[in-house]
């Protein structure tokens, strides 16, 4: 009886889950630009490539963090170079509809409708998202009590607080369950329980998934993360695992731990302290 | 027993929870039971039949839950309204403006005493005059980065793009151009003057939008009209020539043209060109 009771939870295997994937890497960016406004390179010249996992990407504000996760949603158009989200160039314009339906993205700045409820919203962003019709309920239901909004899922969004709107954000991101998963600063409005909530679901997230979360929070990345990306002025720093970053700090480095200490030896190298933020 | 389906022996056997089947065998029966109805109830009945403990149990389950489900009320679907998946919210206060010009136009026009009715000059409706741009400021709202606040999600997903733009500029045209036609009829415009010029502004729109940004292009459409046609109309209280029956070709010509566009230009408004 054991034996059969461990089986219940898996759910039958259809071929597309069985094909092999024709990409090594669901991430692959190579010497891509991305402009943030019609001159400015915000991304330049970045070498990346990022598959399941955890990824968190670090910098600085104004490092091109929100730039860089606008181009790997397809939102913004590559300016140069390469990028190539599972396996298909984002550059032809025909490849996008297929790609965008297997990509979740939370926004920066998460605009939404206030008058609606959390359901409704997340429905009407799997009806955008071409979740099939039939499939709507389910995936929302469960992409709610993911996010642990189960119990205020009928109630309008303007009477809910800033951290449980972020997670209606995180929410309507997950409803498609994308192979891609993009959040731009996810922690932001939650308190420190709720935080904790969020990396666990980051980490059942990214058993199958490619997370990339941009956080200044250089804690959310130890936590959470299989992986930091470390980006500043638009280009890569560095690309390791959270106790690579770590190595890279000595006690001479500014921070309060490990990871603050190998943060700012990357990104601030030998000219140490310029300018006093 | 087709080759489709689960043998006999493995259903009884798995009825009665027997600890001997493959743990790669259980998987694919419970595999193919979740699809295979047949299965499913040839399982039940030799539950039914092989396995009175577990009948048991689901009984005494059933026999608990029923009163507590009878008790509960049906869970009310909130089905979510269908208008957004042809409006959005934020469009409907651009509809409602829409909607009160054209009914403060009607007014004028019906009290005689708009801004067209110079002492002894013609008078020019000024719902004839304003027709042709008011879809347009619906338009404007349709696909716009400062108006619609989840515009930045709207852009990602796989919907984003042509069919959602027409989708909503259709939803505007279903709402005025009904509301257009019976004011004509009130005031005596025909629906000839007027409709393929208020056409032609729509596609026009939108082919601009594909460039510059829905929104901005229809700015500039309401603009130009404004001060090319309405205030030399309002000037001279004369019917201005562009909206002559004998205008009607131009007219056509403009919406085949901006037609045209729209539909060369298609993958344009996927991307944030048009979305400003």
């Amino acid at each position: 009886m054991t034996d059969r009771k461990e089986h219940h939870s898996m759910s039958a295997i259809s071929a597309a889950d069985l094909a092999p994937t024709p990409y090594a890497w669901q991430i692959r960016a190579t010497g891509l630009k991305v402009r943030a406004g019609r001159t400015r390179l915000a991304v330049d010249g970045l070498d990346l490539s990022l598959g399941t996992g955890v990824t968190g990407l670090l910098g600085p504000n104004g490092a091109g963090k929100t730039t860089l996760i606008r181009a790997l949603a397809t939102v913004l158009r590559p300016a140069g170079g390469s990028l190539e989200l599972l396996g298909r160039s984002v550059t032809d314009r025909g490849e996008h509809r297929a790609l965008r339906r297997r990509i979740g993205y939370l926004p920066q700045e998460f605009g939404y409708y206030k008058r609606f409820t959390v359901r409704e919203f997340v429905e009407y962003m799997a009806w955008l998202k071409e979740v099939p019709k039939a499939d709507v309920p389910a995936a929302v239901q469960r992409a709610v009590e993911r996010v642990g909004l189960a119990d205020r899922a009928d109630e309008r969004l303007k009477t809910l607080s800033g951290g449980m709107v972020r997670r209606v954000g995180i929410a309507q991101a997950i409803v498609n369950d994308p192979a891609i998963l993009l959040l731009d600063e996810p922690t932001v409005g939650l308190d420190p329980a709720q935080r904790l909530r969020l990396r666990q679901l980051l980490q059942e997230l990214g058993t199958d998934t490619c997370v990339v979360v941009s956080t200044h929070l250089v804690e959310d990345v130890a936590a959470a993360c299989t992986d930091v990306v470390l980006f500043d002025e638009g280009r890569l720093v560095f690309q390791g695992t959270p106790g690579d970053l770590a190595a890279a700090g000595g006690p001479e480095h500014v921070g309060d731990s490990p990871l603050e200490r190998g943060y700012s030896a990357l990104l601030q190298g030998p000219e140490q302290g310029r300018g006093t933020w | 027993m087709s080759a489709e389906h689960a043998a006999a022996r493995l259903i009884d056997a798995y009825a009665r929870g027997d600890t001997h089947i493959a743990a790669d065998e259980v998987w694919a029966l419970e595999a193919h039971l979740e699809l295979c109805r047949i299965c499913r109830d040839r399982l039940s009945a030799a539950t039914a039949a092989g396995a009175p403990a577990v009948t048991a149990v689901v009984d005494a389950v059933w026999a608990d839950l029923e009163p507590r489900l009878a008790a509960t009320a049906p869970h009310r679907r909130l089905r979510p309204a269908r208008w957004p998946r042809w409006l959005t919210p934020t469009m409907v206060p651009w509809l409602a403006t829409v909607m009160s010009v054209t009914l403060f136009a009607l007014l004028f026009d019906l009290t005689g005493t708009g801004p067209g009715h110079g002492p002894g000059a013609g008078r020019v409706p000024l719902v004839l005059l304003l027709a042709p741009v008011l879809p347009v400021l619906g338009v404007a709202a349709s696909w716009s980065r400062g108006l619609d606040p989840a515009c930045e999600l709207t852009a990602s997903t796989p919907r984003a793009g042509l069919p959602l733009v027409l989708r909503r500029t259709a939803s505007v045209l279903a709402v005025v151009v009904p509301a257009l036609l019976a004011c004509g009829w009130v005031t005596g415009v025909t629906a000839g003057q007027w409709l393929l010029p208020c056409l032609a502004f729509t596609s026009s729109a939108l082919a601009l939008g594909g460039v510059v940004g829905v929104t901005r292009a229809a700015a500039v459409l309401i603009t130009v009209w404004a001060a090319v046609v309405v205030a030399p109309a309002l000037a001279t209280s004369r019917t201005p020539l562009v909206l002559h029956t004998d205008g009607l070709p131009v007219w056509g010509l403009i919406l085949a043209l901006g037609t045209g566009a729209v539909i060369a230009r298609k993958g344009a408004y996927a991307g944030p060109g048009a979305l400003r």
